[in-house]
């Protein structure tokens, strides 16, 4: 059987920011299929690696590439077939949900856009909201449909910034079983940033944790729990946020793999 | 390099175009002011048409400057404003992670500057044909080059305000409003160049707007229309918007390197 195209190759990333290192040479895959999450606390550099890999914020030292193609020489190349959604960006409120999927439709090259939103719609319950102001929305209902427009060009990468910040559990959690449902019908590579340990627990192959712009742990959600003796993936964030190794009795380094 | 895509310059301008078509306040505030401008200016015209040897040499050249004027700053306006509207609404990282380009954005900012250009000038062109008998459409041909080097200029002008909100963020959105201002003494829009002092006559000659205003006034005294205006006001323009779109690459380039694009604001 064959392995699963790499998608994300980041090697030794950096972005400095005058004297502060958001990020401090960072490197991680994202295979076809998979999820990674960067697990971190506010400040950890999640975002601001997130931000790199879609091209909006430009390294200070080391590579990435994305299907194969160097990020900084040919970005265009490769934009239409990812996408991502973060809540740290809104789509206008004055249009509606419809008009604003209408215009990242075509700004991604969709041909049938009419058929998409529909299909859209169905699949993420959106028919009741297409003509409503978004800015009339409820949080739960602008992530749908945030998501909606993060997934119109069916991404073979999905950027997630924190994708179920603000939303109730019932709403978060269906959001997760979409993710979950549209990565295994389309075999795409996500990369999300949370610091909601239940959601990296639930969607993650592997978590890399950072602080301070380093990656000083990964492995599999399992893995961390038991390496570190703890009962959930919180107690292992907790234990690396405050560099306690108590429960380090499988042998973890702590430090940057 | 992805190839250039009028699909996404039109994407741009349909989100615009959503907002405009069901904000009616802002389409009567865009056609407002350029009209009560043309009221104003017309009946002052009119007052001196019969106290004043230049104006009753040709009736509509204050007029003509009123409205012509409007061209430049609305087109300077249409092109900030709608930059603007992305980072108010903080879309600005989802257009820029999508597959669109600084050069599709800056194509699809002159379309709507145009489009708002119009909406702003042609109600109050309109207006003053039963109003003060005089139509501004019987400059003939020479008003559509005059029109459209305004629009130039004043997204030219636009592409430099932006470029400034993408370096400062939304404190330097007052630029929008003041920019084409302070130019306003210098473009000559209501009295001939040498009315101004030498020193402000070589700053004003560099301006594209100074020679579509004598050249409006040429047509309109003598029913000349002057070519090397025309041609100087085009260079212009042109080496205009070269800095311009250099000024927008730049503050683009660092607004990447900073991470403005996700948090330019406030």
């Amino acid at each position: 059987m064959n392995a699963a195209p790499t998608i994300v190759r980041v090697e030794q990333l950096e972005k400095h920011f005058g004297t502060v290192k958001a990020v401090d040479g960072v490197s991680f895959t994202v295979e076809a299929g998979r999820t990674v999450a960067l697990l971190g606390g506010n400040g950890a550099g999640k975002t601001t690696t997130i931000s790199m890999l879609l091209g909006l914020l430009v390294p200070s030292a080391g590579r990435i590439s994305l299907f194969d193609h160097d990020i900084a020489r040919h970005r265009y190349k490769v934009l239409g077939r990812m996408n991502f959604s973060s809540p740290y960006v809104d789509l206008p409120h004055r249009l509606s949900a419809r008009e604003n999927l209408i215009i990242f439709a075509k700004l991604y090259g969709i041909k049938d856009v009419a058929g998409r939103i529909k299909e859209m719609a169905k699949v993420l319950d959106l028919d009741g909201l297409l003509d409503r102001r978004t800015g009339s929305l409820s949080a739960g209902q602008k992530t749908r449909v945030a998501l909606a427009k993060a997934l119109l060009n069916r991404p073979e990468l999905l950027l997630l910034d924190e994708p179920t910040a603000s939303l109730d559990p019932d709403t978060a959690d269906w959001v997760r079983r979409y993710l979950q449902n549209y990565q295994r019908d389309q075999g795409a590579a996500i990369l999300l940033a949370s610091h909601n340990m239940g959601e990296v627990e639930r969607l993650a192959d592997e978590v890399l944790i950072l602080r301070k712009g380093r990656i000083v742990d990964k492995g599999t959600p399992d893995d961390l729990i038991y390496r570190f003796g703890r009962q959930t993936l919180e107690e292992v964030f907790l234990d690396i946020a405050r560099d306690r190794r108590v429960g380090d009795a499988a042998g973890s380094t702590g430090t940057v793999p | 390099m992805t190839s250039f895509s009028f699909n996404r310059v039109g994407a741009i301008c349909q989100r615009h175009f959503y907002v405009l078509r069901r904000s009616w306040p802002r389409l009567v505030e865009m056609a407002y002011w350029p009209t009560m401008q043309m009221v104003i200016w017309g009946f002052l015209s009119q007052f001196l048409a019969s106290n004043s040897s230049y104006i009753a040499g040709a009736f509509g050249v204050l007029i003509s400057g009123v409205m012509l004027w409007d061209v430049l700053f609305r087109g300077q306006l249409g092109f900030s404003l709608s930059f603007i509207e992305e980072l108010w609404s903080r879309n600005l990282a989802n257009l820029y992670c999508s597959p669109l380009t600084p050069l599709e954005h800056i194509v699809a900012l002159v379309a709507m500057s145009f489009v708002r250009a119009v909406i702003g000038v042609v109600p109050a062109m309109l207006l003053a044909i039963p109003f003060y008998d005089f139509s501004i459409f019987t400059l003939g041909v020479p008003l559509l080059a005059f029109f459209f080097n305004l629009l130039f200029m004043g997204c030219a002008l636009g592409l430099m305000v932006t470029a400034m909100i993408l370096r400062y963020g939304l404190a330097a959105e007052n630029m929008a409003w003041f920019l084409v201002f302070f130019l306003a003494p210098f473009s000559c829009a209501y009295y001939p160049m040498t009315s101004l002092p030498g020193w402000a006559q070589v700053f004003a000659l560099a301006l594209p707007s100074t020679h579509v205003f004598e050249g409006m006034r040429a047509v309109l005294f003598h029913g000349t229309f002057l070519w090397h205006h025309f041609f100087l006001a085009t260079g212009l323009n042109a080496f205009l918007c070269l800095i311009g779109i250099g000024a927008y690459l730049v503050s683009f380039a660092r607004a990447r390197r900073m991470g403005l694009l996700l948090q330019v604001g406030e």
